[in-house]
């Protein structure tokens, strides 16, 4: 016993003036050269023969230092302490005795086996002036090919007597504790930092570097009452160990779409007048195709609506960019529809004389359906069976463009900087269908639209048909800002609907904005209401029955239908329908504390997001939304088409019952009677037999 | 959208169209700070605006410093002078569902709806409600609904208080694309149902409350067997396009989910800014700029739920 005890504490003087002195040396500044390396001395000792070993990755965790803490801490008491001086002469011989030992053990092979929990709970259990019965069973060799878990579960109750220790230390009175105190707290000082120093055998980092690393933190960063989130600092200096570091193989491409996006927005920045064409002539096309944008969202700004300062800019620009690719000869910016995945800009255009480029399409789909005619048609009847009657409704066609609803041009992109589309034109059916169902956008203009009824067309269909109904709803002017055109009103006549063309009046004076306010007769429509059937002006479906009437004489006439008449135009919004008693219109004035240079701010309830300003002589209008019409009730799905009726049961559906003996007797007799008068009938009999066959 | 850095959220929050004319912003960025003082809040939040017919509500709250703890709620018509809304309670709420139609604007204003009592079958019973009531209990079914922060910008103190994480950096970009990295901002209902297995996963300091993924409304199912027992399918009926198979005896199982949740999340400004909008309560966006410090969450609208949210999507 008590040759162990002193062997133990030589080895662990020994050890700790081999430990001490490499710490000594190093700076604080570098305390990553304490790695793994650093434990060099203890694994040669530990080593069962003294040679070069290969080191292992992983840093072995020196287990003397249980006891060490415990020395300290049972040399605090009264014990008789060492001086230092005989350190060192032990030191001389630490290392020979060390392979005596290491070599004994190894020679014998049985080393003292105690397993690791018992061992701990005795040594904590145990007073630490009594802890020469535990160091015993801790001054045996650990088994080379055994696991060093046991460091580990000793770390807890060596962490305990340090605490201890350094408490005792404080605490000492008397002189004694003056000469004790420097050697035992530099003892402990040292291995306290010897402890905080272990590396961790899952992570391989130690306590010490990570609290220098979180002080460093702090005092960079400097952030107020840091100790109020401590434990987040200390997470995130953990958390930057497990960084991505980067590959030298490949670039990191996370920040990609952001780049590529604003190399897209960087060209709108970068677009240069048009080189080559007089200035001033280029600047009267600007100035006459490019709507203020910047201005009238100043206006929207001071009703509170519209969009931030940069992205209206973004689209001003983007707007210049259209109108500069092109012939353009008016141009507005309609608004923005959100969606799902991406939202959509509108803007509207007019293009100047000889544009059509939608011919193309027309063609397809008038093809299409003459397509669908002449197959009908050509089928010949060679079989008897009777073909369906069913014959689809009349299709309403398309108005031409620049008239009705297809008076404008409109341009989608879903961010300014990306490539404007351009919509199809609108057709009555894609309305009348677009009036019946309720759908997100999702900001891809090729995205099916699955509903009931079938929607005649993919999103960018529906997006020009909600389009047509918000701008036929909303899009309101002061009275008198438009007239009616005196030439073209005549030509007119025959359409019962109203003039459809107007002209700016350039004799307006524009308007009180408190009128405005308190009047909603100030306001009027300046685009055609669309009727129930899809278009704007009245289309008779029956003109055209008049050829068909032929083939079927038996089917009915339809009867006449009476044209759908809407409201005229520049109709004051005043006479909007409302909506379960709530109004149509709801008019403010921007700024109730400063009213004479307020603005008048008109926003409708029927389309929630559809805006109006107007100054008095200047107005705009704007849709901001999801492009979805306010309805107090919720959607409810229309109902389903109504079951055809079968026949009715009559005389040719009907059959007779077999014919009986009785008249087939009837029959015979009848017959025989009859062959008595003719005789030559036999003949004729087969002739028609013959020809039958 | 915090009092303290409100000009910045409204401009990253304009996107959706809601903005506030200067001459609100002005007078808000002056009395929030007055309320934060008089109120002794520790945060006040701008909550957003409801459209009346005549006149808008303004919203802000104030919270106290554990975040999750009742929220006081006031309401103010001209940005200036604001009131205390008393709490909601669920007996409103449930008055409330009879109600329809826009906000008036005036808090004095009275509803009147008639309740068909079971008890007297001789006449029903008119029963009349303020506006004042019915913004109470909108506003807290929106913010049960709907308010949500981004994953980490709260954590859960040791001591059970939650309080704004100082050191979030904000969502790294892979994750900003997740529904699955955002957080409901009131009491967590799902969590508790969780299963042992799935909170192994979480980390109790940030995970604490229930994410968006869950959002799909508990409904009804429809379970069929297909190919002769050979195979298990649940459908729900009440979001169409939800549909869960799974071949008995095997470990094949999954689902798919055709549509989206009741939320539109989009990258804008070129990936620099998320924006979540919401799709149940039309008017409600939450914006976050990834990498930094800056979210919040504003709602504008007219105080009406979308019920027809299954037609939509």
């Amino acid at each position: 016993m008590e040759d162990s005890t002193t062997l133990k504490q030589e080895k662990e003087n020994q050890q700790l003036a081999e430990a001490v002195q490499p710490w000594e040396e190093e700076t604080a500044a570098s305390p990553q050269d304490l790695g793994p390396e650093s434990f060099g001395p203890w694994e040669v000792e530990w080593a069962p023969d003294p040679g070069p070993r290969p080191r292992s990755s992983r840093a072995r965790t020196p287990e003397p230092v249980g006891p060490v803490a415990e020395q300290a801490a049972s040399s605090s008491p009264p014990s008789p302490q060492k001086p230092l001086s005989t350190l060192a002469r032990q030191d001389l011989g630490a290392l020979r005795q060390l392979d005596r030992i290491t070599n004994g053990t190894l020679d014998a092979g049985t080393p003292l086996s105690d397993p690791p929990g018992q061992s701990t709970d005795a040594r904590e259990s145990a007073p630490p002036s009594q802890s020469g019965q535990d160091t015993s069973a801790l001054t045996q060799q650990p088994d080379p090919s055994s696991k060093p878990s046991k460091p580990q579960e000793l770390r807890p109750g060596s962490a305990q007597e340090e605490a201890w220790s350094s408490h005792q230390n404080r605490d000492q009175p008397g002189p004694k504790a003056s000469e004790a105190a420097p050697s035992t707290l530099e003892i402990a000082v040292q291995n306290a930092k010897v402890y905080l120093l272990r590396a961790s055998s899952k992570t391989g980092l130690n306590l010490y570097d990570h609290l220098s690393n979180m002080l460093t933190k702090i005092l960079d960063e400097r952030p107020e009452n840091a100790i109020d989130f401590i434990e987040t600092i200390s997470q995130d200096v953990k958390m930057a160990h497990f960084s991505k570091k980067l590959d030298t193989l490949q670039n990191e491409n996370e920040m990609l779409p952001t780049y590529e996006m604003a190399e897209r927005q960087k060209a709108l920045f970068l677009q240069g007048h048009l080189e080559g064409a007089d200035q001033e002539l280029e600047d009267e096309i600007a100035e006459s195709s490019l709507p203020n944008v910047v201005e009238s969202a100043f206006y929207f700004e001071q009703a509170g609506v519209g969009l931030g300062t940069d992205e209206t800019y973004r689209i001003f620009l983007a707007l210049k960019q259209l109108t500069d690719t092109h012939p353009v000869q008016r141009c507005r910016f309609w608004g923005k529809i959100l969606g799902l995945e991406m939202n959509y800009i509108v803007a509207e255009v007019e293009f100047r004389e000889g544009e059509d480029e939608e011919v193309e399409e027309e063609d397809a789909t008038e093809a299409e359906e003459r397509d669908n005619g002449e197959s009908e048609v050509d089928k010949d009847e060679e079989d008897e069976l009777p073909k369906s009657f069913y014959k689809p409704p009349q299709a309403i066609p398309k108005e031409e463009s620049r008239t009705g609803a297809n008076k404008y041009v409109y341009f989608v992109c879903n961010e300014p900087g990306r490539p404007w589309v351009k919509l199809p034109s609108v057709s009555p059916a894609q309305i009348v269908t677009a009036r019946n169902i309720k759908k997100f956008f999702t900001g891809r203009l090729d995205a099916p639209i699955i509903s009931y009824p079938p929607f005649p067309g993919n999103e960018s269909n529906y997006l020009r048909a909600q389009i047509a109904r918000i701008s036929a709803g909303t899009h309101v002017s002061p009275l008198g800002f438009y007239q009616f055109g005196e030439e073209e009103g005549e030509e007119e006549e025959e359409v019962e609907s109203g003039r459809d063309s107007f002209e700016e009046n350039p004799d307006f004076e524009g308007i009180q904005v408190l009128d405005l306010v308190e009047s909603l007769s100030n306001w009027v429509h300046h685009v055609q209401h669309i009727l129930p059937q899809g278009r704007c002006t009245w289309f008779n479906p029956i003109a055209k029955n008049e050829e068909e009437e032929e083939e079927d004489e038996e089917k009915e006439e339809p009867d006449y239908i009476e044209q759908e008449v809407g409201p005229p135009l520049l109709t004051p919004i005043s006479e909007d329908l409302e909506i379960q008693n709530i109004p149509a219109w709801t008019t403010r004035l921007s700024s109730s504390l400063i009213p004479q240079y307020g603005t008048a701010v008109l926003q409708s309830n029927l389309w929630p997001g559809a805006y109006a300003f107007c100054t008095g002589k200047k107005f705009e209008n704007f849709y901001i939304g999801w492009g979805h019409k306010y309805s107090v009730d919720n959607y409810t799905p229309p109902v389903p088409p109504p079951v055809y009726q079968e026949y009715p049961s009559g005389p040719e559906i009907i059959e007779m019952d077999d014919p009986s003996v009785e008249e087939e007797q009837a029959f015979k007799a009848a017959q025989e009677a009859a062959e008595l008068a003719p005789e030559d009938n036999e003949e004729t009999g087969e002739g028609e037999d013959d020809a039958d066959n | 959208m915090d009092a303290e850095s409100l000009l910045l959220s409204l401009e990253l929050a304009a996107g959706s169209g809601l903005g506030l004319s200067p001459d609100r912003r002005a007078a808000l960025l002056t009395s929030l700070q007055l309320v934060k003082r008089d109120y002794r809040y520790d945060r006040v939040l701008f909550w957003g605006r409801i459209l009346g017919i005549v006149a808008d509500y303004y919203i802000a709250q104030g919270l106290s410093e554990d975040q999750l703890a009742p929220r006081k709620t006031l309401y103010s018509l001209n940005c200036i002078e604001w009131s205390l809304l008393p709490p909601a309670t669920e007996e409103r709420a449930t008055q409330m569902a009879m109600v329809k139609g826009r906000f008036m604007g005036d808090p004095s204003h009275e509803y009147e709806h008639t309740e068909f009592q079971k008890m007297t079958a001789e006449d029903d019973v008119v029963v009349q409600v303020k506006e004042e009531t019915r913004l109470v209990s909108v506003i807290d079914q929106i913010d049960k609904a709907v308010a949500i922060i981004p994953r980490g910008a709260l954590f859960k103190t040791p001591f059970g208080p939650v309080h704004v994480n100082r050191t979030f950096e904000g969502l790294p970009l892979s994750e900003a694309r997740k529904l699955s990295s955002y957080f409901h901002f009131r009491e967590p209902v799902g969590l508790k149902n969780k299963t042992l297995l799935e909170k192994a996963d979480l980390d109790p300091s940030l995970d604490f409350l229930d994410s968006l993924e869950h959002d799909i409304p508990k409904g009804s199912w429809s379970i069929q067997m297909e190919r002769g027992n050979s195979l298990v399918v649940l459908r729900s009926l009440l979001w169409p396009g939800f549909t869960f198979f799974h071949t008995p005896r095997t470990r094949n199982h999954g689902y798919i989910y055709v549509g989206t949740g009741s939320w539109s999340i989009q990258m804008e400004r070129g990936n620099s800014l998320v924006v979540l909008r919401s799709l149940l309560w039309p008017g409600f966006t939450f914006f976050h700029t990834p990498r930094t410090r800056n979210h919040g969450y504003i709602y504008v609208g007219t105080g009406e739920k979308n019920m027809d949210l299954p037609f939509m999507l």
